[in-house]
């Protein structure tokens, strides 16, 4: 198997892998952390494609690299708003909690920091 | 089996160890430096796709930066309080998670095992127009050439996340600066580093945006290594985050996609098309852009880092 066939494996097993961690655990902190494991899954995709199309003497397409690396900004980019979010909710209601306001009780959130 | 490919299959199993730690471990924190680590092996991984251009972004700005922001964020959330046992997902649920999960990872397995030959690709046109831009890194040449509309926006959505974390400040903190302030007795250790590492540092990143024309590396690259440096010596105490008000702050933020959007439209006149070059200006034209984003970037990173404003501003 090739390096980068098994880069694209492993490009697959994050995806499964953030995936899971997006789904089952409840803290907010740890969604981020499971988003940019699918993200970067997602981008070892692009780089098997990338590295397949190599052609007129370049190791690899260059289009779908330069994609990544775009990529790569973008998510540093959400992952900031959302971990600012998280620490303003931290802020405000004293807990890192995404569930609603109702379970808590009502009164938890009024108070603005 | 060559050595080399016991090497790759090995770093496949450390990089899949390391990712699942990052979202087994049972510390935020623990999962947070897992996470960093994850980002340098990943960046040896694109080094194997022949991703050079890749690998420094992600060691600089997926491992790097991002490990900055996090670590910081999970250390102040150590004292939060530990979220309720009603919210794990049940048992059932997670079951099915799981086999969710393993289905869309054989799925692109599949893909992966089974993506067409010859391979669709367009470095054919890219190395034919390559030598029209004066560039010899191809990467460069898309980013700031091919498909510099797409480089542009994201220059945009850098702006509009710092827009959006300024905007979550309190009332009172507006027009303020992030972070803590300068002390007079700054940290030991730390200051020491701050003092020795910028020097080549701010060398080494006007390096690499200077090489990004024909080598690996560019204004990305470049730019969150200047970054860092910025960042080293706030986190020393040495310097302090200029309050949001500040004029200069705010022109350093949007110069890059300001400087872009600008030459982009003279393009309309001076080149018969929005975003073209004319012909012979292209390399100076890029340098130019490069130079403002790396200055945007350079900036923005540490911005984000940095959250919203918490000190009062001074009037």
């Amino acid at each position: 198997m090739s390096a980068a066939t098994l880069a694209g494996l492993i490009g697959a097993a994050l995806v499964g892998l953030g995936l899971y961690g997006l789904i089952t655990n409840p803290q907010p902190m740890r969604k981020i952390l499971a988003f940019n494991l699918v993200g970067s899954g997602v981008f070892l995709l692009f780089g098997i494609i990338a590295r397949r199309g190599a052609a007129a003497g370049f190791v690899a397409d260059p289009v779908p690299q330069a994609m990544v690396i775009t990529g790569i900004v973008v998510a540093f980019s959400a992952s900031a708003l959302a971990v600012a979010l998280v620490l303003r909710l931290y802020e405000v209601s004293g807990g890192v909690t995404l569930q609603s306001d109702a379970a808590e009780g009502p009164t938890a959130n009024k108070a603005d920091a | 089996m060559s050595i080399l490919q016991a090497l790759d299959i090995g770093l496949a199993v450390l990089v899949l160890a390391v990712a699942a730690w990052t979202i087994f471990a049972r510390e935020a924190f623990a999962a947070v430096v897992a996470f960093v680590a994850y980002g340098l092996l990943l960046s040896l991984v694109w080094v194997r796709l022949f991703a050079v251009d890749v690998a420094l972004t992600e060691a600089a700005i997926g491992s790097g930066v991002t490990g900055v922001l996090l670590i910081g964020a999970a250390g102040r959330l150590r004292q939060a309080k530990k979220s309720a046992a009603s919210e794990q997902p049940s048992k059932p649920l997670r079951v099915w998670a799981f086999v969710l999960c393993v289905l869309v990872t054989l799925a692109l397995a599949v893909v992966v095992l089974s993506l067409p030959d010859p391979a669709p690709t367009l470095a054919p046109e890219a190395a034919q127009n390559l030598a029209g831009t004066g560039l010899g890194n191809p990467i460069t040449g898309v980013l700031l050439a091919f498909r510099s509309f797409d480089t542009m926006l994201e220059k945009v959505v850098l702006v509009l996340a710092v827009v959006g974390v300024w905007s979550l400040a309190s009332d009172r903190y507006w027009g303020g600066a992030p972070g803590t302030s300068r002390s007079a007795e700054p940290e030991g250790t730390r200051a020491l580093l701050a003092q020795l590492l910028p020097p080549l540092g701010i060398l080494i990143g006007v390096h690499i945006v200077w090489v990004g024309a024909d080598e690996p590396g560019g204004a990305f690259q470049g730019g969150a290594i200047l970054a860092a440096m910025w960042m080293i010596t706030m986190m020393a105490r040495l310097t302090e985050m200029p309050p949001i008000s500040s004029v200069w702050l705010r022109l350093a933020l949007i110069s890059g996609p300001a400087v872009f959007v600008a030459i982009g439209v003279a393009g309309i006149a001076m080149a018969g098309g929005f975003f073209a070059y004319p012909a012979g200006f292209a390399k100076p034209l890029i340098l130019f852009i490069e130079g403002f984003m790396t200055l945007s970037i350079a900036v923005t990173l540490p911005i984000l880092v940095g959250g919203p404003p918490q000190r009062l501003p001074r009037r």
